[in-house]
């Protein structure tokens, strides 16, 4: 097999194999990452909310919070573990072709060796 | 290692938007005249890589959360300049879709995570690996400590613009505005944590990767293969 299939279908395997993340710290018990506290959690951390954080951290609202689809917070573990999948595939589709992209307007034939 | 929005000021937004700015037009410019066509797809697979490694949470059991960049294998095989972009664009794809690092942290979440770490990843490798045949135990270790330094390096960075916050940003009756965690806090959590558990991640992956390329396509760990100055 050429060597960039192969590596295509690694990417394939991790992106099933994504909901790892998800499942591990959730089994675990563990919370956010340090740092990445949502303002809640900081109510409760610290007893009230930084008024710049208050501010800022609501700025944008990203399409798919979490690597999940939006209104899935509640949802349970196995809808949350599609969510994870196809948000991995998703984004690799994207930034692969982002990346394509970028290659066709900056690389001209001089690169062509 | 993702900084979200609000946890860290203005200044130090704007801080690191300026000096990612000139890291990426250079990394843009030596990719632009080094890298071949032939490699574009290499460079896709190493941010595509880079972005779902991110994905896979590794807990503290009770604790907190955290994970591999991947970044420093991706240096490994293209050199740090490409690396450096391959790493960004994951990470903006991050911070605009899935709201997973901060719109206005993207300059300080690139400057930890793709330029800190795959830089100091890069060069850790090339000094310990030195000359070692591709066939050599040396640069399956050399990738591993390198994963393991360069990702502490960026938490290091990361803790202390946490923990500048509350110095540089604070209100009369003494709270703060952004991230209230100072210096001591701040970096201890970010290098404790890595130090301890998602340093050794990265190393692992990045050592884990050199080993099967070494085994079924050690052309890819060839000076060759990377993307030259």
């Amino acid at each position: 097999m050429k060597t960039m299939t192969k590596l295509w279908i690694g990417l394939g395997v991790l992106i099933l194999l994504s909901p790892i993340g998800l499942l591990l710290p959730e089994h675990f018990k563990a919370g956010s990452a340090w740092g990445e506290w949502g303002a809640s959690e900081m109510q409760e951390l610290i007893g009230y909310i930084p008024k710049g954080l208050a501010r800022v951290s609501s700025l944008w609202n990203a399409p798919m919070p979490d690597y999940a689809f939006k209104g899935w917070e509640g949802k349970s573990l196995p809808y949350l573990s599609f969510a994870y999948i196809v948000s991995a595939g998703l984004g690799i589709a994207i930034i692969v072709a982002v990346v394509f992209l970028l290659g066709k307007i900056f690389l001209n034939k001089k690169n062509r060796v | 290692m993702h900084i979200p929005d609000g946890y860290l000021g203005p200044l130090t937004c704007g801080f690191f938007y300026a000096v990612m700015l000139p890291i990426w037009t250079i990394a843009s410019k030596i990719v632009q005249k080094a890298l071949s066509v032939k490699q574009v797809p290499m460079l896709a697979i190493g941010a595509a890589f880079s972005f779902v490694i991110m994905m896979f949470n590794v807990p503290i059991p009770g604790g907190t959360t955290g994970h591999a960049v991947g970044g420093v294998i991706v240096a490994i095989l293209l050199g740090p300049w490409a690396a450096c972009i391959a790493i960004t664009v994951a990470l903006v794809i991050q911070a605009l879709l899935f709201g997973d690092g901060g719109i206005t942290a993207i300059g300080a979440n690139c400057f930890n995570m793709a330029f800190v770490l795959p830089f100091a990843g890069y060069y850790i490798y090339k000094m310990i690996s030195y000359n070692s045949a591709v066939s050599s135990k040396r640069i399956v270790i050399a990738a591993g400590i390198a994963g393991y330094l360069a990702i502490n390096l960026a938490a290091l960075f990361a803790g202390i613009e946490f923990g500048l916050q509350p110095l540089l940003h604070h209100t009369a009756n003494g709270q703060t505005l952004y991230c209230p965690y100072g210096l001591n806090v701040a970096v201890s959590a970010m290098v404790g944590e890595h130090l301890l558990i998602f340093g050794w991640v990265e190393g692992i992956v990045t050592a884990l990767v050199v080993k099967y390329l070494q085994k079924h396509e050690s052309k890819l760990l060839g000076i060759k293969a990377e993307v030259k100055l």
